[in-house]
């Protein structure tokens, strides 16, 4: 099936995020979209997905005009789409999930379908096991379910959404070898949204790369990586150098804490952190480095051991009573937790403001919001509704709700779905924080991240944390067999 | 496309000709001309002065509590136990009555004050039983039940009136414990003044206040809104509290005016009639008053319309009724156009 996007734009409130956009998709290739974040990749990728309409332009699939009213209504005409976060179920099985995207009779014949989910699964190496619930699958595992959906849904044009975040180097070769026999065995397109250089090398064909919502330019693959960095972004950002700094005074202790959920325990954990001190949590997901970094902000209660902040005993302290003492959590997803859909810019930080009167002075609180929007280099207006914003503008204006004087920041992946220039800019921030006396505890997934950015570092791996090593002393080997257990 | 635009704007009125639509068809399916029904009902509402002051007299515990569940709403929470808040605000009101004999304006001080705290308190133990897992919707059920049960009970026991037998009401509270009247009306000017100010303070707490910030936020996100130091505990009693105290105003309002004793269906299902009149108005500040006022010139129009052909005065709730039904299912134009959005022309 060959694909065209025609003139396509799209505006969000006072932001372009496409404008007047022409692509042509060939069958049988993998095509690599490239941008940072806020370019507009997402919004396009969302239009030709059926999630979201465009203001104007066309879609054509075979030289056929297309209006798709939702994404089943794209999948129908052959366009699906595999987002960040797989729209499935939690609490549904393997099977559940697949026959609830099913267009079905009305009866269910289960035992027909989960074999043949089984076969579709092993044609692409999967192992599928119907029976399995769904909130027990890695990431991985549920993306190649949703891949199966879209595929038995008669997807000839798979668009992948940074389909490597957050699953495992296995998961990944899995992916890319499936990708390459859609594309080659089975005559599929397929467009890789991302902004990691050496899967795009690795993967596509050609590449497209999108700023500020305008298509810049493309190349045929293999290219030298500078010049797609060059078309990505106006000028490369310039490379901060970290200053070493000595670990002051003790900011945050844990004394045997020890966490229990019902899915994983924490065996009991002692940490020490110095103010201005920058510490690295690795590990798979869900090994842990979760659970102490919500315990460290109150969000946990801890079952045993104790929790000190700046040598004072805060165990028994709740989350809103740890961030009064000058403690800061900053959670993954952004619009789940952190910033409230609806809400203006102006509102958010009025809603932020410590011991407030009871009556808001809306005319102070906007041109407060707009000099932290200067200051913190946001796109977007007083007025702007958080949604509105892209996600690198939404994670520079989380860091604007920050209060000035900190003791502690946590941060779960800090810069995951972020481009060079927003990783740079989040990472100087931080430094700055951190300079000024901030400790910074963070979990990331990415690994050179880790070793950069922090001064030491632990791995957890199934509820244990290992040794604290060095970051300057220590290199990705290392940490890859501290997190497969081995000590 | 011009067209589409001036759609836009006169959309909101167009649930409202549909219900008036479908409420024609069914008078004429029963017979009656549609222009003699609605002619009764404007003529119930509009023929005399003291007619107009009944649908106000009306209005007004109908927009108090209207006016409470704003606040509820805005901070997400679905507050269907308004209806016990109500009936509770009249039980306090009439406990004071039937208990002491304070000159007029301390009576009814008091009066005014236990009705709040009675709203407020059964309010209360609906956000209470929210923290302990029970739903807003059942627990507040469930509550209204009880408080209708618990009127029954004061009616038939301890407030039961001397001469015995009647299973309906209290003994008439005394002159100085019921809100003065304009003429023969049961319209209290006083009333009136006391529901002003409520809808003032519930339009400084949601405009301005930093309190129907943190509402909004939490109505929006809980999770995002407590990682930014919203506390949802305190806050959902707060506004259930509000919207309970301003509901049990409303209940005593009804014991002191629009009867002058305790009666066994006191609210009357005002606390319903409340949740659709927000619901029409969609969730709006200032559209909210003049929906519950076209809400009770309707119903205490309709009386008349009883009066005039053979059908009986429910017709005005029916026709609220499919006017909130329209609203739900037309009221927004951007999820009707995307329902009859043409297919497969040449815009994405």
């Amino acid at each position: 099936m060959r694909t065209e996007l025609q003139d396509i734009s799209k505006r969000f409130g006072s932001v372009q995020a496409n404008e007047k956009i022409s692509l042509t998709f060939e069958p049988g290739r993998i095509y690599g979209l490239l941008g940072e974040n806020g370019a507009g990749k997402s919004t396009l990728m969302k239009i030709l997905s059926g999630f979201q309409p465009a203001d104007s332009g066309r879609i054509l699939l075979d030289g056929k005009v297309q209006r798709f009213a939702s994404p089943a209504d794209a999948l129908a005409a052959g366009v699906g789409m595999l987002y960040q976060e797989p729209l499935d179920l939690p609490p549904f099985t393997v099977l559940e999930n697949y026959l609830l995207g099913q267009a079905g009779g009305l009866l269910v014949r289960s035992p027909q379908v989960a074999n043949h989910l089984r076969e579709l699964g092993s044609r692409y190496g999967f192992k599928v096991n119907p029976e399995e619930t769904i909130r027990n699958l890695s990431l991985g595992e549920r993306q190649q379910l949703e891949m199966l959906r879209l595929l038995s849904g008669g997807a000839q044009l798979l668009i992948l959404d940074e389909p490597t975040t957050g699953i495992s180097a296995e998961q990944k070769a899995l992916l890319f070898s499936s990708m390459f026999h859609l594309a080659e065995k089975e005559g599929k397109t397929l467009i890789l949204v991302s902004h990691k250089l050496d899967e795009v090398q690795e993967l596509c064909s050609q590449v497209f790369v999108l700023r500020k919502g305008v298509l810049v330019g493309g190349a045929e693959l293999p290219c030298p990586n500078s010049t797609l960095v060059n078309l990505m972004f106006e000028q490369l950002p310039p490379r901060r150098e970290r200053t070493k700094l000595a670990p002051g005074a003790p900011a945050l202790e844990l004394k045997n804490a020890v966490v229990r959920t019902p899915r994983l325990d924490l065996t009991p954990t002692d940490l020490q952190i110095g103010s201005g001190e920058v510490f690295g949590l690795a590990g798979l997901e869900g090994s842990g480095q979760e659970l102490l970094l919500k315990a460290c902000a109150g969000l946990l209660p801890l079952a045993e051991g104790r929790r000190l902040l700046a040598e004072s005993d805060v165990t028994r302290l709740g989350y809103h009573a740890t961030s009064k003492q000058g403690v800061r959590y900053i959670a993954a997803g952004r619009l789940e937790e952190g910033l409230v859909s609806g809400l203006t810019l102006t509102e958010h930080l009025a809603l932020v403001t410590e011991e407030p009167a009871f009556l808001v002075d809306w005319q102070a609180n906007r041109q407060k919001t707009q000099e932290r929007i200067k200051h913190y280099q946001v796109v977007g207006t007083p007025e702007s509704t958080i949604e509105q914003l892209s996600g690198g503008n939404q994670q520079r204006f989380l860091f604007g709700l920050l209060p000035d004087s900190l003791k502690l920041i946590l941060m779960e992946h800090p810069t995951r779905g972020l481009d060079l220039r927003s990783t740079d800019w989040i990472w100087q921030q931080l430094n700055e924080r951190r300079q000024a006396g901030t400790a910074v505890l963070f979990i990331s997934a990415d690994l050179d991240e880790i070793i950069e950015r922090s001064d030491r570092i632990a791995v957890f791996s199934a509820g244990r944390m290992s040794r604290v090593v060095d970051a300057s002393r220590t290199n990705v080997d290392e940490l890859g067999h501290l997190i497969g257990g081995q000590t | 496309m011009k067209w589409q635009a001036w759609l836009e704007r006169i959309w909101p009125s167009l649930p409202i000709l549909a219900a008036l639509a479908l409420t024609s068809l069914l008078l004429l399916a029963f017979g009656t001309s549609p222009a003699v029904a609605f002619g009764a009902i404007l003529e119930g509402v509009f023929s005399t002065p003291d007619r107009m002051l009944t649908a106000l007299a009306f209005w007004i515990p109908l927009l108090l509590a209207a006016v409470g569940l704003l606040l509820t709403f805005q901070a997400g929470l679905w507050n269907i136990g308004i209806e016990g808040q109500i009936i509770l605000g009249a039980l306090g009101a009439s406990w004071v009555a039937l208990t002491f004999n304070f000159p007029a304006p301390v009576q009814i001080s008091l009066e005014v004050l236990a009705g709040m705290a009675g709203g407020a308190l059964w309010a209360g133990i609906a956000a209470l039983l929210k923290r302990w897992g029970v739903h807003e919707i059942f627990g507040g059920l469930a509550l209204n039940n009880i408080a209708i049960i618990l009127t029954n009970f004061l009616i038939a026991g301890p407030w039961q009136p001397p001469e015995g037998g009647s299973f309906r009401g209290t003994v008439p509270f005394h002159e100085d414990a019921l809100l003065p009247l304009v003429g023969a009306t049961r319209f209290s000017l006083f009333s009136l003044v006391l529901a002003a100010v409520a809808f003032g303070l519930v339009v400084l707490a949601l405009r301005n206040s930093a309190w129907g910030l943190r509402l909004k936020a939490l109505g929006r996100n809980p999770r995002s809104a407590f990682l930014l130091g919203v506390s949802s505990n305190r806050e959902a009693l707060l506004a259930m509290m509000f919207c309970g105290a301003l509901a049990g105003l409303g209940g005593a309002v009804r014991v002191l005016s629009w009867f002058d004793s305790l009666r066994q269906s006191i609210s009357g299902g005002i606390g319903y009639l409340a949740l659709m009149v927000v619901i029409l108005a969609a969730f709006r500040l200032y559209l909210t008053p003049f929906v519950a006022l076209f809400f009770a010139a309707v119903l205490t129009g309709s009386i008349v319309l009883q009066l005039r052909t053979q059908l009986h005065s429910s017709l005005g709730a029916i026709l609220t009724g499919v006017m909130v039904l329209f609203v739900l299912l037309f009221g927004d134009f951007g999820r009707v156009r995307r329902l009859f959005k043409p297919r497969g022309d040449d815009h994405v």
